[in-house]
């Protein structure tokens, strides 16, 4: 079978050539950047792990960057998870004009972010946006959601939950493929709503949980478009929202820096992050992921 | 060819899908007392979710002055926001950059993509399954780690500020679209390959007028995720676009706000370029619902 190897290679040569040019090539080059000096117009210069040392002991701003990242991901996660589960679960029930709603809850998660972005910054306005104008009129506290450095990131927690569409469709599909007669049998058996829930539907759609945690929790380390178009380059007031990528690029492209050494540095330390958080969660996986063996 | 029929593969949680749209027993469809909560509950939080958009919209065809007063409803309708956006910026030159983009980054990411899940899903040589194994371990690589390099290169090959660096990385597939078209291709019986082969096709006439055509939905739902992921992306026009004649509208519109810091932050203009940037990814969605539900519900049992 000559013939089939060789339209095998040919098959999958785009990937091959894209993988060595654009992905092995650029991971490997990005390691010994980040142990040089590099500003592209003169060669770089090995530094060792000066470019590390600097990171950890001396920046001010990357420990900034890691701890607004981390505070947003754990803000993000859960009520990511929450939301788009508990609307999903509402639409389960539902028997009635279920697509209409559907479609009312995903319409969000296709807006483009940046758009995204203007316009919860329009409605989150500190003093003329919608929101504080009816909190003020029921006498509430009116939070300086995108001026005080402890709002900022609330702030982009929310309007990055108003795009959860895709997760709660997700679920929904999850939720309809557990078996109906295992809610009636365990009624029969005299278990209440909450037992229901923990006891089948949680371990039934624990895959999609999983599958929807690990994107969560990766997406919200890499958060970049929201925190720049929301504030600015800088992360906004006391660099409240200035992320890991966003240092990184301020470094890498931002003017008068161009420091492809630092910035690779900035990268490789984020991926570091990424894949012992995302090995932790493989790791305890087994303890709450169930997979069904028989698919009917 | 035309006389197979042939049912498009279906994952099992894609039953999820089914039993939306299905119709339910009558029995079923009386209300119930809890069933006005739950009304209640879904209106209220569905209307909260979609506030936000008719807002913009709505807002969008105030008078400048109205933006953060007045009521819900336009008091004057007015189209100036959208006259003003026109004039003020080459709103038209962004919409076409980002078409360009969009599109040639569809078109070549279904071709490479559909062909290199071909390879690996029907053909069989030496090494086929250890380099699949290399794809996905490139899907969970992030991207900040190539994102130097990577710039480098196009910065060698001169191609900094042109559209290129935006779409061009797409003729060499998508590790994501091929575990994606992978799975369906898998699903095609092989008698169909076989009877074929007897009648001297080639593998790749097979590709070409077999798969292709079976794998059809499949092939839509990789294009609408693509032409999202094209039409939305940010960070990739704020690396490679400096000249404005050159933008997207993500990068257009982000680029207002810096500007119009000192105007005063026209927001009623920064809402018309919002809406006139949202509209037609809207409108893909409403010809593709179907497509967009089923695609992502693929998506999260890949694991």
């Amino acid at each position: 079978m000559k013939e089939e190897t060789i339209a095998g290679w040919v098959a999958i040569s785009p990937w091959l050539i894209g993988f060595v040019i654009f992905t092995a090539g650029p991971f490997l080059a990005s390691l010994y950047f980040s142990f040089t000096k590099y500003d592209v117009l003169n060669p770089p210069e090995w530094v060792g792990l000066d470019n590390y040392q600097r990171l950890l002991t001396r920046d001010r701003l990357f420990p900034l960057a890691l701890r607004n990242t981390f505070i947003f991901a754990i803000m993000y996660v859960p009520l990511h998870i929450i939301t788009a589960l508990g609307v999903a679960m509402l639409l389960d029930k539902a028997r009635h004009l279920k697509g209409v709603f559907r479609t009312a809850f995903y319409l969000p998660a296709i807006t483009p972010a940046v758009a995204t972005a203007y316009l919860w910054v329009w409605i989150l306005n500190p003093n003329d946006g919608v929101v504080n104008q009816f909190l003020r009129a029921l006498h509430l506290p009116a939070p300086g959601w995108t001026v005080d450095p402890f709002w900022t990131k609330p702030t982009i927690v929310i309007s990055s939950i108003w795009t959860m569409g895709a997760a709660m469709i997700m679920f929904l599909a999850a939720l309809q493929g557990v078996p109906k007669d295992l809610y009636e049998a365990a009624t029969l058996d005299g278990a209440n709503s909450w037992q229901r829930f923990r006891g089948i539907t949680l371990p039934l759609i624990s895959g999609v949980t999983f599958f929807v945690a690990t994107i969560s929790i990766i997406s919200s380390l890499n958060v970049f478009t929201q925190g720049y178009v929301m504030f600015d380059k800088d992360g906004g007031p006391e660099g409240s929202a200035l992320f890991v990528v966003m240092y990184l690029f301020k470094r890498a492209f931002g003017s008068g820096y161009f420091q492809m050494g630092y910035a690779s540095a900035i990268a490789w330390m984020l991926f570091l992050i990424i894949l012992v958080v995302t090995f932790i969660q493989f790791k305890f996986s087994s303890r709450w992921v169930y997979y069904e063996h028989d698919t009917r | 060819m035309s006389t197979i029929t042939y049912e498009e593969p279906r994952l099992q949680a894609a039953t999820g899908v089914e039993a939306m749209n299905r119709k339910q027993p009558e029995h079923r469809k009386k209300l119930r007392p809890s069933d006005i909560l739950l009304y209640l509950a879904l209106t209220g939080l569905s209307f909260l979710f979609c506030l936000p958009f008719v807002w913009l919209i709505l807002t969008s065809l105030k008078p400048p002055a109205e933006v953060f007063s007045g009521g819900f409803i336009p008091t004057e309708w007015t189209w100036k926001n959208y006259q003003d956006i026109f004039r003020q910026a080459p709103i038209t030159q962004w919409m076409l950059n980002t078409a360009i983009v969009s599109i040639l980054g569809v078109v070549s990411v279904v071709l490479s993509s559909s062909l290199v899940a071909y390879g690996f899903a029907r053909l069989r040589f030496r090494g086929n399954t250890a380099l699949f194994g290399l794809v996905i371990a490139t899907y969970l690589l992030p991207g900040s780690v190539t994102m130097i390099p990577t710039f480098l290169i196009w910065n060698e090959l001169g191609a900094v500020n042109t559209l290129w660096p935006l779409w061009a990385g797409n003729l060499f597939g998508s590790a994501f679209y091929i575990f994606m078209l992978r799975q369906f291709l898998l699903t095609i019986p092989q008698d169909l390959v076989d009877s074929a082969r007897i009648d001297g096709a080639s593998f790749f006439r097979i590709y070409w007028n077999i798969m292709l055509p079976l794998i059809r939905p499949a092939l839509v739902a990789v294009a609408i995720f693509e032409f999202n992921a094209k039409w939305n992306d940010f960070m990739t026009p704020l690396i490679y676009l400096n000249n404005p004649d050159r933008y997207t509208l993500a990068l257009g519109l982000a680029s207002f706000k810096s500007d119009f810091a000192e105007l005063g932050t026209q927001w009623s203009l920064l809402l018309a370029a919002s809406v006139i940037f949202t509209i037609p990814m809207v409108v893909v969605f409403f010809i593709f619902q179907r497509y967009f539900m089923e695609g992502i519900t693929h998506s999260g049992i890949k694991g």
